[in-house]
Order: C-alpha cells, then structure tokens, then sequence
C-alpha cells in the first residue's frame, strides 16, 4: 500500500522522475483522449511489469544473462503494446482513431521500460513488482487526467499570444510539477 | 564459443518465436475485417456523388479522408459544418475561418434559356429538379444541394447557382467584439 | 407547501433593476389616432408566417382576416381598420437586423367600418375546442413578447392535465406599464379572459400574479374577484425576470420544469394578462386582435405615455404623438430594456408583441468599455437558471459551442441578468444569442443535409429499382422469346411428328398436295 501511494505520489514517473513525458505533452489536449491513454498505459505498465519481473527470475537470473536485460525488457514491452493495439483496435475503433500514433509510442514511452528496470534495481518481489508498476500507471494517469483538465480550461482562456499553445503548457507542466514536489514531504513512518 | 553468448542468443530467438507466436495468434483472434471509419464517413457525407472534391464520388471521398490523403474541407456542399464534422471526427484541429460563412446556394432555371432538354434534371442526385421533356424545368430549392452539376451539363447556360439571400429565418446576432 | 410558498415565493437569483416606471405608471390609456398608413407583416408570431389573402387594390373592413394561419403552428393577421390594400411587399420587420420581411400594407379610409360581428354571448358553456377555434381564428398570440399562437396553448388542456393557470402581470421588465393600466382599467375584461382561459384548459385553480411594485393593479384585480371563482390575485417580490414563464412557476408554485420541458408537462400553463384580454375579445366579443397597449417610454421620450396603438403603426408615428423624441435616442427597443430588440430606425410596425417602445439615452443605457473577465462570479449569483454565464461566454468566445451547450446554454432564458450585474461589463447575454444562433443555423444545416441524403438515396432506390425493373422486363421478355421459340419447335415437332404420322397412313391426295 505505502509503495503503491509512494510510487504514484511521491515518486510520480511524469512530474518527479521526469519519465513518459512524451504522451504528457502528446495525448493531453482532451480530457477524454487523456484518461483512455492513461489506462492504455496503466494496463501496459503493470502487464510489462509482470512480464519483466518473470523474465528476470525465470530467464536472465538462472542464467546470468544480466546484460541481455534492456533488450529483452524492449522485446517484451513492444509485444504487450503490440497486443494492447489490437485490442483496443477491435474494442473501439474511435479511440484508436483517437491515440493514433500515441498507441505504437507507448513501446517507447521510457516510463514503461524504466519501471521495469527499476523493478530489477531495487530488487522487488512479485508483488511488489505488480504494486510498484500498477502505481506508476496510477500515478501516470492522474497526471495526464490533471493536466489535460487544465489545458482544457487553458484553452478557453485569454493567453497572451506569445505564450499561447504548447508554451503555456509546459510553464503549467512546470508548476504541476513542483505541486508535485510537494508529496516528498509525505512521511509514513 | 562462450556458453553464454550460445544461450543468450537461444533465449532472444525463443523469446522472439514465442511472441511472434503469440501476436499471429492474437491478431487472428483480434482482427478488424474493414475499417469501420470509412464507413462512418460516408454516411456523414451528402452521399449525392457530385464530385465537387475531384474524387468520383462520397465513397471514394470517404476513402480518400480515413487514409488523410484528402482534407476535411474538400467538401463544398458539406460546408464548414461538415468540414468541422469530419476534422472532430479524425480528430485533426484545421483552421476553417478561411472558409468563410458559407451561404447556401441553389440552382436557378433562367426560363428564357431553359428548352427543356431534361439533362439537368438527369443528373440531379437529389432529384430537385422537376420537369419534361421540351418543357421549361424547375428547381426546389428545399431539395437543392447547390452541386452545380446541372450548371454544368444545361447545353444553354440557362442555370446559375445563386446564393441565398438573407432573410429574417437565418440572420442571427454576430458575435460580440470584447475583450 | 404552497400556502408556504405563498408567502415566500422562491427565487433564486435575479437582478433588481430600478424599475423607472412611475412616468407611465399613472397615466391611463389613451387611444392612437388612426395612422396614414399601416404596415402588417405576415410574421408577427413564433411559427410559420401567415399567408396573405388579399391583393393591392382590395377593400378591407376592419376585422377582416388578411392573411390565414399557414400549418400548425401560426397566426391569422386581420385588417385594424377599414382601408385599401396599397401592396403586399416586403418592408423593414420590427427586428434587429432590420432585413425586410413580407408586408401587408393599408391604407385607412377613416371610415372605420366594421365586419358583421355577432352579439356577445356566453362564452362558459362553450366547448373547449370551439374557444380554442376562436381564439385561433382571431389570430391571438402571447402578448408578452414570446407571440406564441394562444390556441395552441389553449388545447393543451386535452392532451396534459393541467391543474394550475398561471396569469403573468408581473411586467419585470423596467418601463414597461401597458399590463399595469390593462390590470387596472379593464379589469373586468381581463377578468373575463382568465375565466375563458381556465375554463378552455379544464385547471382547477387560476392564479394572477402581480408584482408588488403594482399594488393598484392588484387591488383592482381582487376587488373584482369573487371566492367561488378559485381565481386569485397574488403578489410577488419585484425581481426580475419574474414574468419569465419558468422562474413565475417555480416562484408560484414551487415546481421547477425539467431543463427540455415545457410548463404544461408539470401541469402549468402561464399566459400573459394581455393574452387574457385578447382572449376575452375573441371567444366573448368575436373580436380579432387588431390592437394592443403599447408603453412608449426611455428618457429620450418628450410626453411617455401608455397608447393603445392598432398593428402595424409605424413607431415613429407613435414617437411623433408623444411629442417627438429629445434627442436623437443612443438606443431604440422595442420591448423592456432587458430584453426588449434593438430597432435598427423607427419605420418598422408595431405588432403583436410589442409592448413597449422605449427610447432610452445614453446615459441610461450606460455602456462602458468592456474589460476582461475577472471571475468575479456576479454572473453566476445573478443567473436566475443556475447556470455559470462566464463560463459558457468563454467557451464561445473560443468557439466552443458544444462546450457552451455542456454548461447549460440551453437552459438560458436570455433575460440579461448577467450582462446587467456584469463589472466588466462584458456582453454575456449577447455572446448567448450570438451562441443560440449559430448552433441554430447549424441544426438547420444538419437537418437540409440530412434531407439532401435522404433525397439522393431514394433517388438511388429508385435508379436501382428501375434498372432491376429493366432487368427483369428484359429477363422476361427473353424467357417470352424462349417459351414462343420453345413452343414454335415444339409446334414444329408435332407438325413434324404428325406428318411423319400422316406418311405412315395411306397417303391421301390431300396429303400429297399439301406436301408438294
């Protein structure tokens, strides 16, 4: 539980370890467009984060294959993005419509790969594996949900032409992070 | 050979079999047979085939929008709506205030001109125009798309499109200058 | 619940503009005299315009139908006085586009000469269809303003159970005073009308509603009502837009209409004092609507008065009787400040729903330079239907309209509240209509597409049809072609078979000749 709310708050993957910022600019035009890429992203997550965990123990460990580890990890993720394509694909074509070329991305969203990797680096269970990736995902699509809401609202607003568009989204971006920040001051013990 | 180089290269072949599998089989179970976007395109569109976008007709349009080969404007009959339709649709934000408020336009039989050779009122896809042969022909203009292609065929030029003038029913308020 | 309610009616939000009605408020109602000329558009009602029955040249008398109700939802037009038909043509519409819009205009011969009209009768113990005829075929609309055909109101009766009439003679708007003197000298004839009214719509009670900034007229009313007649007079706060047909009921009854729907769907019908009037006229009297109490009133105005005018009097016939204007007026509305229609000159008629004339200077009007939006919330506490007004405005300001329509835009009555409480005096209310319109003029646009669609698959079909048709005449024939051909061989096999008969019989001359 502590990890699950650590990862998603305090150790945010967008705003605190600056993971997966590709999508956070991309998909976030639209609240809607934003929570489906959210839980595209949470079920690629947790699934790459289970698939990592079993090919570390099962596979890389028993053979000391640590160096194969970044290779295979890429392997393993473009097939669950590959299978997640498609079945959002034949779920709902609008929304596939929707993410585009976002979809095939989240091979190369480094969040996905880096929770994976951290995964192995702090040496986590299965379990723990699970909760640290589900919470990533979590975390991820609250950003994406906070952040598209406010530049939904930016939209309508009066902003100065030099900063309207993309730039004003990366000063909020900014200000969303330090908000971020905040949460390492959140102490459990 | 080392034992590790042999057994990393048998596990990354494997690994890429089993998956490979994996995907064949998923995209068998998973497979879409048509685009249904094209579809939900064509049923947008006027579906009267004038050929006002240079492609011979709404389904190949229709074609011509899902694969982002033509733009969302290509339609005149269409208009801004349809053109704001269609880029919600594909979700593409195009700037469509060069459009312009389009007004809209329907044909007008010059009776002088027309000899009722009944041409325009064949190739009128929404059957607006109402006549006999060697008889003067008439438009409704309720059923009229403002196509043109009658303007194109009456061997008289005795049609024009003429745009539609404002009236009490489509004027509303502009739009508030502020700040 | 509603005697509680009674006492304090409920109303959220609102404005409370200075109601600046005391120039008129004491002055009784004159009549106009007749005009040189009058303009009658064929539109003067929510609805399909009317269509015209006379030519120019044709002699009408007064009363007589000039234009007939066209479809369901439509008002006759009937000539004000005796006169000649000049032209049916078209002229500049009471509207703030100015556009011009198919006219009827009269000449008056001063005669005044009326059609035959029957004795007054009792009207009580008619049948509910027969008083909604009359009233339809006497051309009678909402005299509030919103010119909705009362007859169709009036048979709702049948179809929704209507327990409560609700008779609006709030007059929010400011200036405005014509429902005030008709409350307070034709009482009886008002009175009357409600009686009509209630009696056509079946409802158990009948409610008149007065704001308390008029207290003769709500003396008058009840001194004349009796306690067997379950009609009563009530008062309400001054608030505006008290007469807005939602907020009165809500105020009066408590019952709130779902967004999308219509008072009688809860059992409440409102119609205006003016209505009930135009109603006594025509079911009692079988006297057309041919004229109705106009407020001329704003600042710019020398002698304000309240005037009953005849339809289609030019408003600057009106301004001219009242002594002409002071000054050129910075804005002239037809209808209250708050939502009346700014009139582009004053060469546009008067018509069935326009009750006031205000010319108003500029510094009633007070417009001040529009500052960006602070956030304030003004709006939104002064929104009497609980919507954000700037929220929907910046939505449509970025051309969201969808976005607009999330936030209830809809659900706006357009009263102006917003626009009036507004500190940066941004024009909400303008961005609403500008709003209301666009997405107006684009359900029109989906609903020509759709039936341009709907046209060329038909034509489609029948392409289709005909050419399977063509098809199978064609397959038809051939089958034809094939049976005659297959009959003619078999013909020719029996021929041939019976002469090979006949060959084997003992040939006969006949025979012999018959094969030579």
């Amino acid at each position: 539980m502590l990890l699950l709310v650590g990862t998603a708050l305090v150790n945010n993957v967008v705003l605190v370890q600056f993971l997966g910022l590709c999508p956070f600019m991309g998909v976030s035009n639209k609240l809607d467009t934003a929570l489906s890429m959210g839980l595209a992203t949470t079920f690629v997550l947790t699934l790459a984060s289970v698939a990592g965990w079993l090919l570390e123990y099962f596979v890389l460990a028993p053979l000391d294959l640590g160096f194969l580890r970044i290779l295979s990890f890429i392997l393993v993720i473009a097939a669950v993005v590959q299978f997640t394509e498609m079945v959002i694909r034949k779920t709902s074509a609008a929304l596939h419509q929707v993410l585009g070329i976002f979809l095939p991305l989240i091979t190369t969203n480094c969040a996905v790969l880096g929770v994976a990797l951290l995964n192995v680096q702090e040496g986590h269970g299965f379990l723990q594996s699970v909760t640290f990736g589900l919470g990533a995902a979590l975390g991820f699509t609250l950003v994406m949900v906070i952040f598209a809401a406010l530049r939904e609202r930016l939209a309508i607003s009066n902003v100065p032409a030099a900063f309207a568009g993309a730039p004003i989204g990366f000063i909020v971006a900014g200000l969303l992070s330090l908000a971020f920040m905040g949460f390492a001051g959140l102490n459990f013990a | 050979m080392e034992p590790s180089l042999l057994s990393a290269i048998f596990i990354l072949t494997t690994m890429g079999l089993l998956l490979g599998y994996g995907l064949g089989m998923a995209a068998k179970y998973l497979r879409v047979e048509k685009d249904p976007l094209v579809d939900e395109i064509e049923a947008m569109l006027p579906g009267t085939n004038c050929g006002q976008c240079g492609l011979p007709g709404c389904p190949s349009a229709a074609q011509a929008l899902a694969s982002r080969t033509a733009p969302v404007t290509l339609c005149p009959p269409g208009g801004k709506l349809l053109a704001q339709q269609l880029a919600d649709k594909l979700d593409i934000t195009v700037d469509l205030s060069a459009m312009g408020e389009e007004v809209p336009a329907f044909a007008v039989i010059d009776p002088d001109h027309c000899n009722g050779c009944t041409r325009c009122y064949k190739v009128c896809a929404t059957d607006a125009i109402m006549g006999a042969n060697r008889q003067i022909h008439t438009v409704f203009t309720e059923a009229c798309n403002g196509c043109g292609k009658c303007v194109e065929v009456c061997p008289t030029q005795g049609l024009t499109l003429v745009p539609e003038a404002p009236s009490l029913r489509r004027w509303h308020w502009p739009k508030p200058k502020s700040a | 619940m509603f005697f509680f309610m009674r006492k304090r009616p409920a109303f959220k939000g609102g404005v409370h503009p200075d109601d600046r009605k005391q120039a008129t408020s004491g002055l009784p109602i004159e009549p106009l005299p007749l005009p040189a000329r009058l303009y009658l558009p064929v539109q003067q009602h929510i609805g399909a315009a009317a269509r015209p029955v006379v030519t120019a040249g044709d002699t009408v008398l007064k009363g007589q139908m000039i234009a007939r109700g066209d479809g369901a939802v439509s008002a006759a037009v009937h000539a004000p006085t005796s006169g000649r038909i000049l032209a049916v043509e078209p002229h500049p519409a009471p509207h703030p586009s100015g556009l011009p819009v198919e006219t009827i205009v009269i000449e008056p011969d001063g005669e005044d000469r009326r059609q035959e009209e029957p004795d007054p009768e009792h009207a009580l113990n008619l049948e509910p269809e027969i008083i909604a005829q009359r009233v339809a075929e006497a051309g009678v609309v909402g005299m509030g303003g919103a010119t909705f055909p009362a007859a169709i109101k009036l048979n709702l009766g049948s179809r929704h159970h209507i327990d409560t009439l609700i008779i609006n003679g709030s007059e929010c708007e400011p200036y405005l005073t014509c429902d005030d003197r008709l409350m307070r000298e034709r009482t009886d004839e008002v009175v009357d009308g409600i009686r009509i009214i209630r009696h056509a719509l079946g409802a158990r009670r009948a409610l008149v509603v007065v704001e308390d900034n008029k207290p003769e007229a709500l003396a008058a009313l009840q001194a004349r009502l009796y306690e067997m007649d379950t009609i009563e007079a009530m008062a309400v706060p001054t608030r505006y837009p008290m007469g807005s047909e939602k907020h009165m009921i809500k105020a009066v009854t408590g019952r709130e209409i779902p967004a999308g729907k219509l008072g009688a769907d809860i059992g409440v019908i409102v119609h205006n004092v003016g209505t009930a009037y135009a109603v006594h006229r025509a079911v009692r009297m079988r006297r057309p609507l041919i004229s109705r109490i106009v407020t001329v009133g704003g600042g710019a105005v020398q002698r304000p008065a309240n005037l009953e005018v005849l339809l289609g009097t030019r408003v600057e016939d009106l301004l001219a009787h009242c002594g002409g204007t002071r000054q050129p007026p910075a804005r002239l509305l037809m209808g209250g400040p708050m939502m009346g229609q700014v009139m582009p000159h004053a060469q546009v008629p008067i018509i069935k729903g326009s009750n006031g004339i205000i010319a108003l200077t500029a510094e009633e009007i007070n417009i001040g330079e529009t500052m960006p939006c602070i956030r304030c919330g003004r709006c939104v506490a002064a929104c009497p239907c609980g919507l954000m007004p700037l929220e929907m405005a910046a939505r449509i300001r970025k051309e969201d309209m969808d976005g607009a329509v999330d936030y209830g835009l809809m659900d706006c009555v357009a009263c102006g509240s917003c626009s009036y409480v507004c500190p940066s005096h941004i024009p909400l209310v303008q961005f609403f209509h500008h709003a209301k319109g666009v997405l107006g003029a684009r359900r029109e646009q989906q609903r020509r597409q759709e039936e341009i669609k709907r046209l060329a698959q038909q034509r489609r079909e029948r392409q289709e049809a005909e050419a399977r048709a063509k098809a199978e005449a064609a397959e038809r024939r051939k089958a034809e072609r094939e049976a005659a051909k297959r009959k003619a061989d078999e013909a020719k096999a029996a021929r041939a078979a019976k002469a090979a008969a006949a060959k084997e019989t003992p040939k006969t001359p006949a025979a012999d000749e018959a094969k030579a």
